[in-house]
Order: C-alpha cells, then structure tokens, then sequence
C-alpha cells in the first residue's frame, strides 16, 4: 500500500499536550514539515518562549533553546550571530511577543537579524487562563477583561504583522491561518518562504499564525474556528505585508548564488 | 615571559582581555561608568570578525549572551549598577540552564539612579543571589588593572569549566583608573569541550543525522525532576566553593587588627597599614579575590590567632561584605565597620583614625 501521510522526522514524537482543538499542534507540524523538506532539521536551532508552547522543545526534533518570557528574539540574535550559517526561528505566543517582548522583537526586525519568528496569535494569554492580550479584541471577553475589552479603558489591539512591516529590516512579513487545508498549505508556504529568506541573508521574516484557543474562549474546536474566521480575520486581515514580490524562485536562486560563493571562498 | 607594559583604562584591559581570553561575541547597553569596555569592542570586534551587537537594553544584551552561549561560543556583556539590575532575570535563567557566560559589573552608587561615582553597594546583589532561585554566581573582585586582565582571562575559563556565570566586580574608580598592564605573549586559555551546545544536530554523507537534539533549558515542571536539577547544581557550587576561593593575606602573623576589605577599598587600606605602622600599630588584611566563594576559612583562621584582636571591615557601602566577615568570625573577635556612601571614597585618615580609636579604644 502507497504511505499516502507520514508522521515527520522533524517532530520527535512525545504526544502533544495542547488542547483539543487548539491549532498550536498544527503550526508545530508544518514547521517541522518544512524542516525535514527542506532538509534543514540539521542545520537548524530552535527557540522556545514562554507559552503553552514553552516545551516546544520537547516537540521541535531539531536543537531548541528556551527563552525566558518575551526574549527569544534577543536569545535567536545571540545563536545567529554565533552560527551565522545556521538557520534560527523562534515561535512565540502573543503575549510573548507583542506584551512583554516587544521591544526585542521590534529592535530584531530592525536590526534585520536574519532569523525566522513564527508567532502564534490567539487572543488570549492561554498558559496563565485566558487573560487579556495585546491582541485580544475589542469587545472580547478574557479573564482580565471580563466586562469585554472596552477601548476607552483597556486600549487597542496590536496589529503586530502591520507593524513590523514598516520596519525596513523586515524582509518578509505574511500573516496565515490554518482553518482549513487550502489555509493550511498556504501557512506552509510561508513558513517555507520565510525559512528561504534566511537562507537567502535577506533580513527579518516573520509568519503570523491566527491561532485557537477553545479552552480559553470557552468554545468547542470547531466553533473556535468558526470564531476565528468571523472575528480575528476582520482584525487581522490575511496576507502579504512585506516581501510579496519575493518569488521562491529568486530565493532559490540567491541561495544557490550565495552557497557556490561560499565553495569558491572554501 | 616577553611583556609589554602598557598604560590602560581599566574599562578597556577587561575588553581587551576578553578578546584574548578568546571571546568575540559582545552584547551591551551603554552606562557609566563602563561605556569603554563598550567603544572598545564597538571597533575590535568588527576588526577581528567577532561580533558586537548595541543592543536595545541590558535585558537584551544578557539574553543575546544566553543564545550565544547556548550555541557554545565564549560571550560577554558589561555594565553598570542599574543594568545589572536589569540583566537579573537572564543571570537567573543562565543559572538554571547552566550556561558559561561572563557579566561585568562596573559598579556606581544606588539605589535607584543614584549616581555615576564608585561605590559596592551591589555586594549583596552579586554574591547572594540577584535574581530568583537557589543559585550562586562566580564574583571576582579585581583590585589593580593588571588583575583586571588577568582575572578577566580566568573569568572566561572558570565560565567553562563550571558551566556557570562569572562576574567581575568592578568599580568606576577601578574601570576609569589609568595603570601600567603588561600582557602575555600567550593567554592560558582552556578549551573545553561543549557537547551540550545547540548548534544543529548536523549531517553524516548519507544523510543521517550525527546526534540527537540538543536542549538548552531551565524549565522542569516535575518538582521531583527540579529538586534533582537544584541538588546537582548545588554540588557544583560545593565543588567550587572547594575549588575556587581566592584571596591575598597581608601581615596576619603579627597583626593586632585585621581591615578586610576588596578591591577599591584594599587599596586604600594597603597604604593605611604603612602609617599605622609608624603609629606602632600592627595592621594585616585578607583581601577576598573571590567574593563568591567567600573565603570563609581563611578569616575564621585568622580570628582564631591570639594575636588578633580585632577586625576593621572597610566598604563603599553601609556594610554588606561585613555580615560574611562576620559569619566567618563567628563572635571569636568583635569586627568594626568603616564605609562610605554615595560615590565617595574613604581617606586614609578616615580608616587610619578609626583604627588609632580602636587601638585606643582597650579594645585591641
Ligand atoms: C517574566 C514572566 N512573567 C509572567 C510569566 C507567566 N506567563 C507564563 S505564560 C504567559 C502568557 C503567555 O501567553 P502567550 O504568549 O499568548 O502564549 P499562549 O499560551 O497563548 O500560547 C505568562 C504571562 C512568566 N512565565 N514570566
Ligand atoms: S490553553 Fe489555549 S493555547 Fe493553550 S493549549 Fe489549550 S487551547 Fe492551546
Ligand atoms: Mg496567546
């Protein structure tokens, strides 16, 4: 019989402890998918931030790092400036990334550090139970906002793809998410684009993921998804915000260039 | 040993000895008073092919430390009294992931803001912990620029050998001072092996991979697995603790008061025993090198020599050194405290009439 589904090399098979429903083990298996395709899971280290996704590491069957709450892209930043012809991501949460690391994800962008941050937007802070975000929405109901997020009194979600993007350091910036296959293999394709971009030393690359939380929005899975197309997709438009004019085709190339210019250098 | 004496800011010989000890990743934040070891690596790191990264803030700095430590490179920061305080939390993780790393800490005087002038007020916060959890720090205390380099090369091998944090403390009299140093023709560099380091698992020609996964961490839900993690790391401190006291003993064998006192604070008092000794005063002093391990023993012994009477601890701070002189007197002999706050230093005639009034005291 043809093997028509594998499971990946790139995940080292310890049962995942997220949620039923929760979109967190797809995004963990389309990276890791993409590692072994592009045959990077070797040449590729990890960070983990501070998350339901903390032990990512745990997951992640290449070398991974954890990071303290909102610093992986300072400790991505000190990886690749020692490995610079490795590959770095690192894979955060919203209140890792947008609450307590925003400066260091800000200033990496910037910087145009070439590393690959996959950053899982779900609206909530999930680990702690469910309190409010930067990116949780208006008029939503979290722990820490429990008469629903009022802007006059709690302020505005963080559109952080938006944001980045006005940053020139970033190279490539592209929100996805993964309700349903066509999404799903599109979120690959960034992820893979994003990797590209790295390999290519072209700066900052950033995927953000519209991500479930049912446990914390007090929603069964496939309403949790139905939540999400209908109220984060009118927030966080999907799409392209930088780099959209970058084909995979002049990634391979500038990657196929830059690795013969290494031999002849050798 | 061929040298070259040079005259150097001290700021600059920790650079420059770091770069020797064969470090080239350097994270920092601008702040005074250590802004040199900064404009230093800012120019050789670029020439030599290290790197050098301004970071946006000492939090940052100190986890850009943590990454390139986890990838198994030698790698630094430096800075000052209020970006200590910020680098706390990295210092906490790079204890619980166990990661060799060296902070320099040029301190100035606090809290809060403070001022930019010397002090040793952050004793406590290096030696006793700083951040969170059960951990210790290796502490260095320098006291001329010639131990700046050579303690900073030592820093970068104890980081190794241990796999734990090593801070050079430092003050701005100390990081500003202008003193001859003469450099080796060769550094003592040890080079461990760093089989734990995240650096790609890596290939073999047939495509398999050479290792499984590495990890880096300092999270273990499972009390029982931390408590087995805590135990290990405080065997190591054991072992250090063994290892690794340093300091200088001036004078014991006759001395009727004893200064401790490190550092800055050493150096005053060196010339303070001079002219006690024209008073007919016997003065000897224990000088910690290593304020963490603290040398315990060596002060105990002391106390327990007849001819000791007394201890005069001096600090630029309102005592904080003294509650482990103290621990290690165990009562034996009364200890006096002389410090001075807010950047200023004591004088000698401060420290000298302070041992004349003990003398005189009948306390000696
Ligand atoms: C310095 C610090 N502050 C707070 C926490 C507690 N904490 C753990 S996870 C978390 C929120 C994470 O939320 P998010 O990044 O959105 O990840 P999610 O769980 O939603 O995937 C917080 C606040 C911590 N571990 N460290
Ligand atoms: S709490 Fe939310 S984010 Fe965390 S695992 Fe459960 S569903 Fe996923
Ligand atoms: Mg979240």
């Amino acid at each position: 019989m043809a093997i028509v589904f594998e499971k990946t090399e790139g995940l080292t098979g310890k049962p995942f402890h997220y949620c039923p429903g929760c979109t967190h083990g797809i995004a963990h298996r389309l990276i890791a998918e993409s590692m072994v395709e592009m045959g990077i899971l070797g040449t590729t280290v990890g960070v983990a931030s501070v998350g339901c996704s903390y032990n990512s590491y745990e997951y992640f069957n290449c070398d991974m790092v954890q990071a303290a709450h909102g610093r992986a892209p300072a400790v991505a930043t000190g990886i690749k400036r020692t490995l610079k012809d490795k590959t770095v991501f690192t894979y955060q949460g919203d209140g890792d990334l947008a609450s307590i690391g925003c400066a260091e994800i800000v200033h990496a962008a910037a910087r145009g550090e070439k590393i690959c941050v996959f950053f899982i937007n779900n609206a909530v802070y999930g680990m702690t139970s469910g309190q409010m975000a930067p990116t949780t929405l208006l008029g939503q109901v979290t722990t820490t906002s429990p008469f629903g997020r009022d802007a006059s009194y709690q302020g505005y979600p963080i559109n952080v793809a938006e944001l980045l993007s006005n940053l020139t350091g970033a190279a490539y910036v592209e929100r996805v998410c993964m309700t349903d296959f066509k999404n799903i293999n599109n979120a690959k394709k960034a992820i893979k684009k994003a990797f590209k971009v790295q390999q290519a030393g072209l700066g900052f690359a950033f995927v953000e993921f519209l991500s479930t939380c049912p446990t914390n929005w007090g929603k069964a899975p496939l309403d949790a998804m139905d939540w999400l197309k209908e109220k984060m997709i009118p927030q966080y438009p999907l799409g392209c915000f930088k780099g959209e004019d970058i084909t995979v085709q002049a990634l391979d190339e500038m990657i196929a260039a830059k690795a013969a210019g290494e031999e002849v250098k050798a | 040993m061929a040298q070259k004496r040079l005259l150097m800011k001290g700021n600059e010989v920790i650079a420059e000895a770091a770069i020797r000890a064969g470090c080239r990743n350097y994270f920092g934040y601008p702040i005074t008073p250590q802004t040199e070891v900064m404009h230093y690596m800012a120019k050789k790191m670029v020439q030599i092919g290290g790197n050098f990264v301004q970071a946006e803030s000492e939090l940052a700095a100190i986890n850009m430390v943590y990454g390139a430590a986890s990838a198994g490179f030698r790698a630094m920061t430096s800075s000052s009294s209020p970006g200590i305080s910020l680098k706390q939390e990295g210092i906490s993780y790079i204890a619980g992931a166990e990661l060799p790393a060296v902070v320099v800490n040029i301190v100035r005087a606090g809290p809060g803001l403070g001022g930019i002038l010397p002090a040793q007020g952050d004793y406590f916060q290096a030696t006793k912990g700083g951040g969170h959890g059960d951990y210790r720090n290796i502490v260095i205390a320098p006291a001329s620029v010639q131990e700046l380099y050579e303690l900073t090369v030592e820093a970068f091998n104890l980081a190794d050998k241990y796999r734990n944090l090593v801070m050079i403390l430092g003050d701005g009299t100390l990081g500003q001072m202008m003193e001859p140093v003469a450099f080796r023709d060769e550094e003592p560099i040890v080079t461990y092996e760093k089989p734990w380091a995240t650096n790609g698992r890596g290939y073999n020609d047939d495509g398999s991979y050479k290792r499984e996964h590495n990890t880096i961490t300092s999270i273990y839900i499972d009390p029982d697995v931390l408590e087995v993690k805590n135990n290990e790391l405080q065997a190591k401190y054991e072992l250090i603790r063994q290892n690794e006291v340093r300091y200088e003993a001036i004078g014991l064998e006759d001395a009727e008061i004893v200064i401790t006192a490190f550092s800055t604070c050493s150096r005053i008092s060196r010339n303070v025993i001079r002219q006690a000794a024209e008073l007919g005063i016997k003065v000897g002093m224990i000088r910690p090198i290593t304020l963490w391990p603290f040398p315990t023993q060596a002060i105990a012994d002391a106390a327990a020599m007849p001819n000791v009477k007394a201890f005069l601890d001096v600090e630029l701070n309102a005592g904080q050194m003294i509650e482990d002189v103290k621990l290690a007197v165990n009562g034996a002999k009364p200890v006096y405290f002389h410090g001075r706050l807010g950047g200023n230093l004591p004088t000698q005639k401060e420290i000298l009439d302070k041992i004349v009034a003990i003398h005189e005291g009948g306390k000696v």
